[in-house]
């Protein structure tokens, strides 16, 4: 996992509530075996017609948003299926910051394995940030997980929160398994009191 | 201090605590599929890891299959590739594992209660969002990310904070013609799709304790619906019933040991929630959705909303947007609304007491014209019961499809797909926009609406028909 330190990109507003994760990658393109390749389809359905052709309205397909880094987004954002699909897509296309009013929990837990930062604020900071990604390329957001600031065009700072152990993952990009097991001999001392009565699945 | 199911589950799994409140929690059941694990296997190899408990651990194939004959396999590339990859995963690594022609295959929710897998008390995770199924069990059942079936594959554990308690209570008696889903329906459109946001949801409440299983398996399953961590009912003689003699439930001994220990589990008299909701079961009318979201439901007596009345600019933007997108107009009655194709099926409402409760509607009469009706048994073992209780002979002579186990048209990862602009009666779980098929519009209902819809050609109160 790449480290999630200091991010200064152009942010792209995307004004609507509930997007869903069928909405992020629609389930016909979670037939990959790979965790890459997909951000082309990232938004497929927003982002193209039914010939495959760029829908020239949706944001991401707007010459100053092509390359946008960040994402300003309605309430919980990435409800509905687990798939990890959509953070791996956002992040193929680029995407490494996503900030909405809240967001849905399985979502939001993905995005930290992947080195993507979501950040919740109030609906009315949103709606700020939501009118500078409106300037495009003229208004760049600096996200600063450090001191956990969000930087606006004009220099004001927004201060947001984050879970601690997450956020010393994302600085550091570190595997979560190889932490986890340094608790080996806790996990095994646990599975010697699981009771005799719990059946395992000793074949099929 | 007095605890809630929940606080009594979590507390007797976590192995450690990290600084910041972390836990390391864990797992009892790690339920694996096609869609959500190639990259988790993948992973493992990568790091030279072995699956940490193979005998925690099951695999079936549910999201990618065709549900036609399936003798001579999979004739999509890709689903095959997904397919393929998940058996070798499982070789490799030993892990149990049913393939479709299994009369055990089925889907990952339905066969996990269904053959004594999921039980009180565990601790139960899969990549799959409606996970939360299981909690109807009385289990701690959650979806997690590839990333997190790759740490439990390895580790057993995961790293999680507690999630916060929410009580849902469900007082009185539920009304003729209405079910599981209904309630469940109509507890997403009370607190909405972030309602539940950060909470585990115990239900509760007379109405849900005298739901079957299948009835609490298809409330538990969309809790994720409401935003909710996972779903809860605390476990009763009705699922010890229900356990009783399942295949991977514990026999004899064991068994007494388990359902004493179970009995312990529910929340104390004095437990505190963190959020309350309570509704009368009398006042459930059968529910509709008629939006792109599972929050955006009515009872079947209702009208299409008018985006104009909603004084909020972003929430009216995006009833229109709904409303546009499902072709209805504000004020046009619900029931009527002609329908196109109707699904019966997926882990919301594929058990044999729901293949029951459609054929009981479907028996003696006929599919209205034009309208396709897929049904979908959730595993080979429904698919088989349904046969011997003569549920397949009602369907078909119905006109209806009788077809393989899979999660099938729910999500449209297999060839059952809606074609751009049709409606469809489906008795599954989400109505996003093209979530069925781009460009398909879904209406969420029970399976009782979901036959009444095939034999009138619209959708209907289910009540005029019984």
């Amino acid at each position: 996992m790449d480290k999630f330190t200091l991010l200064t990109a152009v942010a792209a507003p995307l004004n609507l509530a509930n997007v869903d994760t069928d909405k992020i990658i629609p389930a016909r393109f979670l037939k990959t075996i790979k965790r890459t390749g997909l951000g082309k389809d990232l938004f497929s359905d927003l982002r193209y017609d039914e010939t495959g052709a760029e829908k020239p309205g949706f944001v991401l397909n707007q010459p100053k948003y092509r390359h946008a880094e960040i994402l300003v987004a309605g309430e919980n954002f990435g409800c509905g299926s687990s798939r990890e699909h959509a953070p791996w897509a956002l992040l193929d296309f680029g995407i490494r910051c996503v900030i909405a009013p809240s967001f849905a929990d399985i979502f939001h837990g993905n995005c930290f394995k992947n080195g993507i930062l979501p950040i919740a604020l109030p609906a009315e900071i949103c709606e700020h940030l939501m009118a500078d990604a409106a300037l495009g390329t003229n208004a760049r957001l600096t996200i600063d997980l450090e001191n956990q600031l969000v930087i606006r065009p004009d220099g004001s700072r927004i201060p947001f929160q984050v879970d601690a152990f997450r956020k010393h993952c994302l600085l550091n990009g570190l595997d979560d398994i190889a932490l986890t097991l340094e608790h080996a001999t806790a996990i095994t001392a646990y599975e010697a009191k699981i009771p005799t009565w719990q059946p395992t699945i000793d074949g099929v | 201090m007095s605890r809630t199911l929940f606080d009594k589950i979590w507390d007797a799994h976590v192995v450690d605590r990290l600084e910041d409140g972390t836990c390391v929690l864990y797992i009892d059941r790690h339920l694996v599929h096609e869609v959500t694990s190639p990259q988790a296997f993948e992973g493992l190899r990568l790091a030279g890891r072995p699956v940490r408990r193979t005998d925690a651990t099951i695999a079936v194939v549910d999201h990618n299959i065709p549900t036609e004959d399936r003798k001579n396999g999979i004739a999509e590339p890709e689903s095959r590739l997904q397919i393929e990859t998940l058996e070798q995963n499982v070789a490799a690594f030993g892990v149990p594992y049913f393939p479709y022609t299994d009369i055990r295959q089925g889907i990952v929710h339905v066969i996990g209660p269904e053959q004594g897998i999921s039980l009180p008390g565990m601790t139960i995770v899969c990549g799959d969002s409606h996970t939360s199924t299981h909690g109807a069990m009385g289990a701690l059942a959650f979806g997690i990310g590839t990333s997190e079936v790759e740490h439990v594959l390895a580790t057993q554990t995961l790293l999680q904070k507690p999630a916060k308690n929410m009580l849902v209570r469900v007082d009185g008696t539920l009304p003729p013609g209405c079910s599981g889903k209904d309630i469940v329906l109509a507890v997403i459109g009370k607190i909405g799709t972030a309602g539940g946001n950060g909470h585990v949801i115990e239900f509760a409440g007379d109405a849900i304790r005298a739901l079957d299983m299948a009835g609490r398996l298809s409330v538990c399953n969309m809790s994720i619906e409401a935003g909710a961590r996972a779903g809860l009912i605390a476990p009763d003689e009705t699922t010890f019933a229900y356990i009783k003699g399942r295949p991977y439930a514990p026999k004899g001994e064991a068994f007494d040991q388990a359902v004493a220990y179970w009995k312990t589990l529910p929340s104390d008299a004095d437990a505190v929630y963190d959020k309350t909701v309570i509704l009368n079961a009398a006042d459930i009318i059968p529910q509709v959705t008629w939006g792109t979201s599972p929050e955006a439901v009515l009872p079947i007596t209702g009208t299409v909303p008018d985006p104009a009345n909603e004084p909020d600019e972003a929430r009216r933007a995006q009833l229109q947007r709904m409303l546009t997108y499902m072709d209805l107009t504000p004020g046009q009655p619900l029931a009527g609304t002609k329908i196109d194709v109707v699904f019966i099926g997926s882990c919301t409402n594929s058990r044999i007491e729901d293949l029951r409760s459609a054929a009981a509607v479907a028996n003696g009469r006929h599919v209205a014209p034009g309208v396709r009706v897929l049904v979908v048994p959730g595993s080979g073992l429904v698919k088989a019961q349904a046969e011997q209780e003569g549920l397949d002979k009602i369907f078909l002579d119905a006109g209806f499809e009788w077809r393989e186990p899979g999660c099938s048209m729910c999500l449209g990862m297999n060839p059952d797909k809606l074609t751009p602009g049709q409606r469809c009666a489906s008795t599954s779980n989400r109505n996003f926009e093209g979530r069925q098929g781009p460009g398909g519009r879904t209406h969420l209902l029970s399976p009782a609406m979901a036959a009444a819809a095939a034999v009138t050609g619209a959708l209907t109160d289910v009540r005029e028909l019984v």
